[in-house]
């Protein structure tokens, strides 16, 4: 039952097969095991993010409501949906592939797995980039944290003169529904319960009582949780992206076989992971409605 | 040292999934993508994000069950996995739970003088 | 099996192997880039107990300072204690971090959990060696952090990031977040990075514990170290990713001003003590299950008598990670969580304390009846066994609602989790390396001074902690570095215990020390265990065993018989077959 210690060095072991297995299927069970429980650490971190999401929405429904339907555009985040579920399934073309030991079909199958990840970070970024170009940051920068909101018909007392008139001038050209009736309008707070809403005190100034500024802050929020999430998730996607440009080069260089493809099953199964998240992150911050 | 009880693929070939599966399942997903954003044409008020999180869970069972091989592996792999989806329901849950018992708007402080 | 082959069995493991794993190859780069675990666990030891040196530096400092209610070095005339707050702070931090989380499973774990499953190695070696230079690159950012605090101190230079740390271990929002000036982010980091050491070691162990165990070594033959190891694992694996993200969160808030946690941005402080919580609450547990599983291997090697109730014991380890996750919620009572989570969360921390009791009375009736060997190791068992009933029962005055009120921020939750973290992890700690260190290291540590060291830590940590109890129901507060006259009693006993309890430590360095240099070599099995890492040559050879050991039942102590030439036990099976079996004695 027991191997005999080899009289070299004990790693000299045969290629493949680490020394402290007995067989190659023990070894690939374990890779794999391991691999799960490390996706399932993965799911955990995501869930602490959707429990901030869960607890913002739930509190706050018509701020995600608003800022979902402003800012965000289904047709990207449905293109984008499509391109990881395709690069999935070229994903799992290429495991099958390095099982049966085809190894221009993997090849050629990775490579449009990483292509689908190119597109899907391209299209993010062009996502991006039109929420920066609103000047919807994360953090402090953002405009919705901004003493003026840009919306219409929302303007406090004692306002800053230049500098909200120009941003809500500025996004009104680059978005002509600002100020008609086809924006999507953020809905007026309830009344806070009684006893809760500051009484109006002289403090040596004007103090002005906005409740619309807090729903304002809270739209910064729902930024907030949009690009860590969407951030950490594209983080992933760098990530995976490296990975199977790892494998494709090794691939190339035939390191796979039908005994051996351990690392492309491990990889697929991150890269599918990366697809699991979004298909909850894309109708959870896209399709809000 | 391999003992039956532990190694879960003893067999010397390994489970291949055929492109016809493959390409069922790729077609499954797209119909739950169109479904999932036709679906918020529909209002159907507080169930429409329950919906929504049950067609996503529909193709993440795909994906899991069949792109991820789970259909074909140590059933303890999808122990895992289902281990962590529920601990993250669990925290979700409480989290909310809690926060909807206080459920007050948070009023920022007053703005002084100018903004 | 003749007698020659008996004599041969007895005497094959008990010469020291000609190359063992530390002579095996030489060299800093061996040791960096070992695949090894048992060299993994070596340089784990290495970095934990320089942090445990360091976290008791502040832990006597602090104590020092709180000897009067003036300032005595920590604080200035203005009575500012500035220094104070960072030195608990960072006393917590590397603590947790970086002693008792990863304590018992780095450095036992590792070395011992393949050697129990008879295999040469954890599933994945790479992995194993890629946690310990995670643990020792966020321990860097703590260094990093330290010396900040130092340097500003003393010579007032200002690293980037921040110097020092003074929100208290359990980083709270909006201070954290916003007024402090300290080194948040690097610690942030750090903690981050150590988190990932926590979890991919998690994930080693579950794969070695499903895949790599012998023929004949079902779950349920199994050493019970193994189920504790595989408990803490599946907390690692659920939890710590908490931990992680709501670090990034932390950071987040921190760097880039996002507002989840922050009040005055429409966001909410008591969600960060949700998320911090989540993964906190069941740390403690990663904390005190391998302790508990080193205890049920002690008890029943030093009692000479098969453990009590092994599937209790199994199953209570399981139910305790489980439970782990569902009561988070009794950190928060008085934080302005809701009424209803409040009283969901105290019942269900009475549940808790339910596996854990059963363990404490299986380690009882396990000691019923046997032949009690007071060696070292069995004087930290038995001081875990009234240290631990001590900090669970407080634990449960703590979990009902109407005495947490009074009691919250107190020293008493302060004696409290030092009755489980210390008392009981600690105690284990020392008697697991006690247990071990002559599998370790081949050599064996002189008793009597492991005794009387055990004694005056035993002694001093009392006089520390339970004076601290009856401050807290007094009214003390925690993390305050000045009080009212009436608590100065309370803090100069407090403080004495403390020097005493340092002076026990620095004897038990001392007499580990002295092991290493003029330490009597070690037989492969001192105590009598028949757990399958006493079936190899102390210390072991680089691939753990000559011949694959059998597996058979792991606490089946009468298999072994003390051979008083060799200063050891010899293996000598009860008879099954019809082979006889004749001791070389009695030729």
């Amino acid at each position: 039952m027991s191997q005999t210690t080899p009289v070299t060095d004990p790693h000299d072991h045969p290629p493949h097969l680490a020394h402290h297995y007995d067989t190659p299927q023990q070894q690939m069970a374990s890779g794999k095991l391991g691999m799960w429980v490390f996706l399932g650490t993965e799911v955990l971190m995501f869930g602490g993010l959707f429990v901030a999401y869960a607890v913002y929405r739930h509190n706050h429904p018509e701020v995600f409501e608003y800022a979902a339907e402003k800012y965000l555009n289904k047709i990207w985040g449905g293109i984008n949906t499509l391109v990881l579920i395709t690069s999935s399934l070229t994903m799992a073309w290429a495991v099958r592939c390095s099982q049966l030991g085809q190894k221009r079909a993997m090849v050629t199958l990775l490579g449009l797995t990483l292509l689908g990840g190119v597109a899907f970070m391209g299209i993010k970024a062009v996502e991006y980039h039109d929420k920066w170009k609103h000047h919807v940051f994360v953090g402090p920068t953002n405009i919705y944290r901004q003493a003026q909101s840009p919306a219409q018909g929302e303007s406090t007392a004692s306002a800053k003169p230049a500098a909200p008139a120009a941003d809500s001038a500025r996004l009104k050209q680059e978005d002509p529904n600002i100020g008609t009736s086809d924006e999507p309008r953020l809905r007026p707070l309830a009344a806070p319960p009684p006893g809760l809403a500051p009484a109006a005190k002289q403090r040596g100034g004007a103090e002005v009582h906005d409740p619309q500024r807090n729903q304002r802050l809270l739209v910064s929020t729902f930024f907030s949780i949009y690009f860590l999430m969407t951030g950490l998730h594209g983080l992933h996607v760098l990530v995976g992206m490296g990975l199977i440009s790892w494998i494709l080069v090794r691939g190339l260089r035939g390191a796979f076989s039908p005994q051996y493809f351990t690392p492309v099953d491990l990889v697929g199964l991150y890269w599918h992971l990366v697809d699991l998240i979004w298909i909850f992150l894309f109708p959870l911050l896209y399709l809000i409605h | 040292m391999t003992d039956p009880n532990t190694a879960v693929q003893t067999a010397d070939h390994v489970h291949v999934v055929p492109p016809r599966v493959l390409l069922n399942v790729f077609a499954g997903l797209l119909v739950l993508t169109v479904l999932t954003v036709a679906a918020t044409y529909v209002n159907l008020g507080a169930a429409n994000i329950w919906l929504a999180l049950g067609i996503a869970l529909a193709k993440a069972a795909l994906v899991a069950l069949y792109f991820m091989h789970l259909r074909y592996d140590s059933p303890f792999n999808a122990v895992v996995l289902l281990c962590a989806l529920l601990f993250v329901a669990l925290f979700v849950g409480a989290a909310v739970i809690d926060s909807h018992q206080y459920r007050v708007e948070f009023e920022p402080p007053p703005v002084t003088g100018t903004p | 099996m003749s007698t020659t082959q008996a004599s041969a069995a007895a005497a094959g493991p008990d010469e020291p192997a000609a190359d063992n794993y530390l002579t095996h190859r030489r060299g800093v780069r061996s040791w960096l880039l070992t695949l090894d675990h048992k060299r993994i666990a070596v340089m784990y030891m290495v970095a934990i107990l320089g942090a445990f040196l360091l976290g008791g530096i502040f832990a006597v400092l602090v104590r020092t300072e709180l000897l009067t209610p003036k300032p005595v070095f920590l604080g200035n005339a203005a009575r500012e204690w500035d220094l104070y707050n960072h030195l608990f702070t960072l006393h917590g931090a590397v603590m947790v971090f970086m002693f008792v989380i990863p304590g018992i499973p780095a450095i036992m774990g590792n070395f011992v959990l393949p050697m129990m499953l008879g295999a040469k190695d954890v599933a994945f070696p790479r992995l194993n060696l890629l946690s310990f230079h995670l643990y020792a690159l966020g321990g860097l950012f703590f260094v990093y952090v330290l010396l900040g605090g130092v340097l500003q101190a003393a010579f007032g230079i200002h690293l980037p990031g921040g110097f020092g740390l003074d929100t208290g271990w359990t980083f709270y929002t909006p201070y954290s977040t916003g007024k402090s000036i300290t080194g948040v982010i690097p610690a942030t980091m750090g903690a981050f990075i150590m988190g990932f050491s926590s979890i991919l070691t998690g994930v080693n162990f579950v794969a070695s514990i499903h895949m790599l165990r012998p023929r004949g070594m079902t779950w349920f033959r199994m050493p019970l170290f193994l189920w504790g190891l595989y408990a803490t694992s599946i907390i690692q694996i659920l939890a710590t990713p908490v931990l992680g993200i709501t670090l990034l969160l932390l950071l987040a808030e921190r760097a880039l001003g996002v507002g989840i946690f922050d009040p005055a941005l429409g966001g909410d402080p008591v969600l960060f003590q949700h998320f911090f919580w989540f993964y906190s609450h069941p740390a403690v547990y990663i904390m005190i299950l391998p302790a508990m599983g080193v205890m049920s291997e002690l008890v029943p090697t030093f009692a000479r008598k098969h453990i009590f109730g092994y599937r209790f014991i199994a199953y209570s380890s399981i139910a305790i990670a489980l439970l782990s996750f569902l009561v988070w919620g009794h950190h928060m009572f008085v934080s302005g969580q809701s009424p209803l989570a409040n009283a969901i969360f105290s019942l269900l921390t009475f549940s808790v304390s339910i596996p854990s009791a059963i363990k404490v009375f299986n380690w009882l009736a396990t000691l019923y009846k046997g032949d009690i060997r007071l060696q070292t190791p069995m004087l930290y068992a038995l001081g875990f066994l009234v240290l631990f009933t001590v900090g669970g029962l407080t634990g449960l005055f703590l979990g009902a609602l109407a005495t947490n009120v009074p009691l919250h921020d107190t020293y008493f939750i302060v004696a409290h989790f030092h009755y489980v973290m210390m008392g009981s992890v600690l105690f284990a700690f020392l008697g697991g390396m006690y247990y071990w260190w002559p599998k370790f290291f081949g050599k064996m540590v002189d008793d009597r001074w492991g005794r009387i060291a055990a004694l005056v830590v035993f002694v001093g940590f009392n006089l520390t902690f339970f004076v601290q109890f009856v401050a807290g129901s007094q009214g003390m507060p925690r993390r305050y570095a000045s009080y009212p006259e009436k608590y100065r009693i309370y803090h100069v006993i407090s403080s004495i215990g403390a020097y005493l309890m340092a002076v026990g430590l620095v004897m038990v360095a001392l007499n580990w020390w002295h092991s290493l240099r003029r330490g009597r070599p070690a037989p492969a099995n001192p105590w009598g265990s028949n757990t399958l890492e006493w079936r190899t040559s102390s210390p072991p050879p680089h691939d753990n065993f000559a011949k694959a050991p059998e597996a058979d039942d792991p606490y089946d102590v009468s298999a072994w018989r003390f051979d008083q030439a060799s200063g050891g036990w010899v293996h000598e099976p009860a008879q099954r077959g019809f082979d006889v079996v004749v001791p070389p004695t009695k030729a």
